[in-house]
């Protein structure tokens, strides 16, 4: 018989002990890889975003709230700007590339988002069916969109007037589906992009120096310019944020929680540990006569060290998995809700690199675990116990 | 098969020296080790099986010096050469009767024959119980499950530790005929110790233990 078989044996006649150490460190080991999972999707969703946009144009109000409305899409706008005044930011000579952005509508909860081409261009978005916008009320729409939604070339549809609710529904304009992108992993795949001039039609038609915008995102030729342009806006109702530093503030915003999760995570781990040291422990007083019989059949005390060490591998490995496949279901929910708020698909189950050395610290911490009661093990006096168990 | 020479052994420092006659017991062959209580009786049966180490004298096994052995090597011999009954029963809980079987063979060093153990098991009537948990066995199972396990590698030495103290006589015959059985089988040596005084007559080669006599 092969004593990892034995040892599973042994682990599983131990249900409640065993049970209770598997679930301790599942958790503990699920909520770290969760975190880990999570990061990852987060930090790539992130980068893929900010994509060399280094400054956001918009309404004075919150930078933060500028950032994850206009480059996100995951919160209302701070306000509109007049384009006169915008086009000023976007001619300055510090700033090589900027896009417009005008929004307020939304099809099914997806955003219209007026703009130009050099909108998908930038995220390099190519479109897979049809062809890009050229007219207003002519719309090329994302890749989730057109799954989510069931939209496809040539059909027409009405937006509706906020971006929260679909009630509100302008039935005057319709929009004609002309494109459709392929999947870019970037915010392009939930936006409806159309002309400016689509949103200004949707709305009370106005000109000239009357004409708004949400935001222009900008890609500085001078780096003078992240110094340049807030004083430039002072006494404007403009200003800009910077995605690069507001993102690096929420997430060390973010971190204190995270920070305090994985110490919560780190003590069920270390608790998980202790169960397992008891847990061989309790079982080795138990079997204290079994092992010393198994002496008399021809056991090394090496080999009896190895089969309890071997034990307390198994739970370890048990739990490890289990945690694995407990944050894969995790990251599966969160993926869900993320979904459903805010259209971003965070359902990345790949392993990432710090798991594997989770693992490894899991595995070494249980080893050493299982390794502290093994010791017992290399000492027993088979004669002294069997005599104690006649 | 077994030969001991001027066996003694003291417990402590302190305490008094026990000595043990000679023990001498070919293959095939049968001895009955008597002595009431305080005789040193298990104390000479964990000498003879190398759980203990004599202060002074020697044990040969199977033409090995055993005692003066490693400890590795001492515990690969046992596994091989012997196969201990004791008085009460005790298994490895998690396995079921036939892998306790199994447990015995691997240690000893040898591959698994589930047909061998079939057979053992079958013929003393456990041949149903193969795949049940041990401690789902009866009392009478146990023992006879545990002289299976003693056997199932075909030892050269079956000591047998009060295999019969508490049995009535029609189970005492039974048991003695399972063990001799099984030694005659293999032609394995078969060293019986006990306080059971109804062995006297039914094991004709015996070394009788006295109560301190010779302890120097």
């Amino acid at each position: 018989m092969k004593p990892a078989r034995l040892a599973r044996r042994n682990v599983m006649d131990r249900p409640l002990e065993t049970g209770l150490s598997v679930l301790l460190l599942a958790f503990g080991v699920g909520i770290i890889s969760l975190m880990l999972l999570m990061q990852r999707s987060l930090t790539e969703d992130l980068d893929r975003n900010i994509k060399d946009i280094d400054l956001v144009l918009g309404a004075k109000g919150s930078p933060l709230q500028l950032i994850l409305a206009n480059v996100y899409h995951v919160d209302v706008p701070t306000g509109n700007i007049p384009l006169a005044e915008a086009r000023k930011v976007m001619r300055h000579p510090y700033i090589s590339e900027a896009i417009p952005l005008a929004y307020g509508d939304n099809y099914e909860l997806f955003r219209i988002v007026g703009t130009e081409p050099s909108y998908p261009a930038h995220y390099g978005a190519e479109v897979s069916e049809g062809r890009m916008f050229d007219a207003p009320f002519e719309v090329v729409i994302g890749a989730e969109v057109a799954a989510n939604t069931g939209l496809a070339i040539g059909d027409t549809f009405y937006s509706a007037h906020g971006l929260t609710d679909g009630t509100d529904v302008h039935r005057d304009k319709a929009y004609t589906v002309v494109g459709v992108f392929e999947t870019t992993g970037a915010v392009i795949d939930q936006l409806l992009l159309t002309p400016i001039e689509s949103v200004w039609g949707v709305h009370e038609a106005v000109e000239g120096a009357d004409q708004e915008i949400t935001a222009v995102l900008l890609k500085k030729k001078n780096p003078l310019a992240i110094l340049t342009l807030p004083n430039l806006l002072r006494d404007t109702p403009m200003q800009v944020a910077l995605p690069a530093i507001e993102m690096n503030r929420l997430t060390q915003q973010f971190g204190i929680g995270l920070r305090t999760l994985r110490a919560v995570a780190m003590l069920i781990m270390g608790l998980s540990f202790v169960s397992v040291f008891i847990a061989l422990l309790s079982s080795l007083r138990d079997r204290k006569y079994e092992l010393a019989l198994m002496r008399t059949m021809g056991a090394t005390p090496r080999q009896l060290f190895s089969l309890v060490l071997l034990e307390g591998l198994w739970m370890t490995l048990a739990g490890i998995a289990c945690g694995l496949v407990l944050s894969r279901m995790g990251v599966v929910l969160m993926g869900q809700i993320l979904a459903e708020r805010f259209h971003y698909d965070v359902t990345q189950l790949a392993p990432v690199e710090g798991e594997l050395y989770l693992i490894l610290a899991a595995f070494v911490v249980g080893a050493v675990a299982a390794g502290l009661p093994a010791r017992s093990a290399l000492r027993i006096d088979i004669s002294n116990t069997l005599g104690q168990g006649r | 098969m077994l030969q001991t020479h001027g066996l003694k052994y003291r417990y402590a420092d302190s305490g008094p020296l026990m000595a043990f006659p000679d023990l001498a017991i070919d293959r095939g062959k049968e001895l009955l080790l008597l002595g009431a209580s305080g005789t040193g009786k298990t104390t000479l049966l964990h000498l003879v099986a190398g759980m203990r180490t004599p202060t002074e004298g020697a044990v040969e096994l199977a033409d090995a010096p055993f005692s003066t052995l490693t400890a590795t090597e001492r515990d690969r011999v046992r596994g091989r050469e012997l196969g201990i009954v004791f008085q009460t029963a005790h298994f490895v809980r998690s396995l079921t009767v036939s892998e306790n079987l199994a447990l015995a063979r691997s240690l000893a060093g040898l591959a698994p024959d589930p047909d061998r153990i079939q057979a053992l098991l079958t013929g003393l009537g456990l041949g149903h119980k193969l795949q049940a948990r041990v401690d789902a066995l009866s009392v009478g199972e146990q023992q006879r499950a545990s002289i299976a396990r003693a056997v199932v590698h075909s030892p050269g030495l079956i000591l047998a530790d009060e295999p019969t103290s508490a049995l009535d006589d029609s189970n005492t015959d039974a048991v003695l005929d399972l063990l001799r059985q099984h030694a005659a089988e293999t032609g394995a040596a078969l060293l019986v110790v006990t306080h059971d005084q109804r062995l006297k007559d039914r094991m004709a080669d015996r070394v009788e233990l006295t109560p301190h006599p010779s302890i120097a």
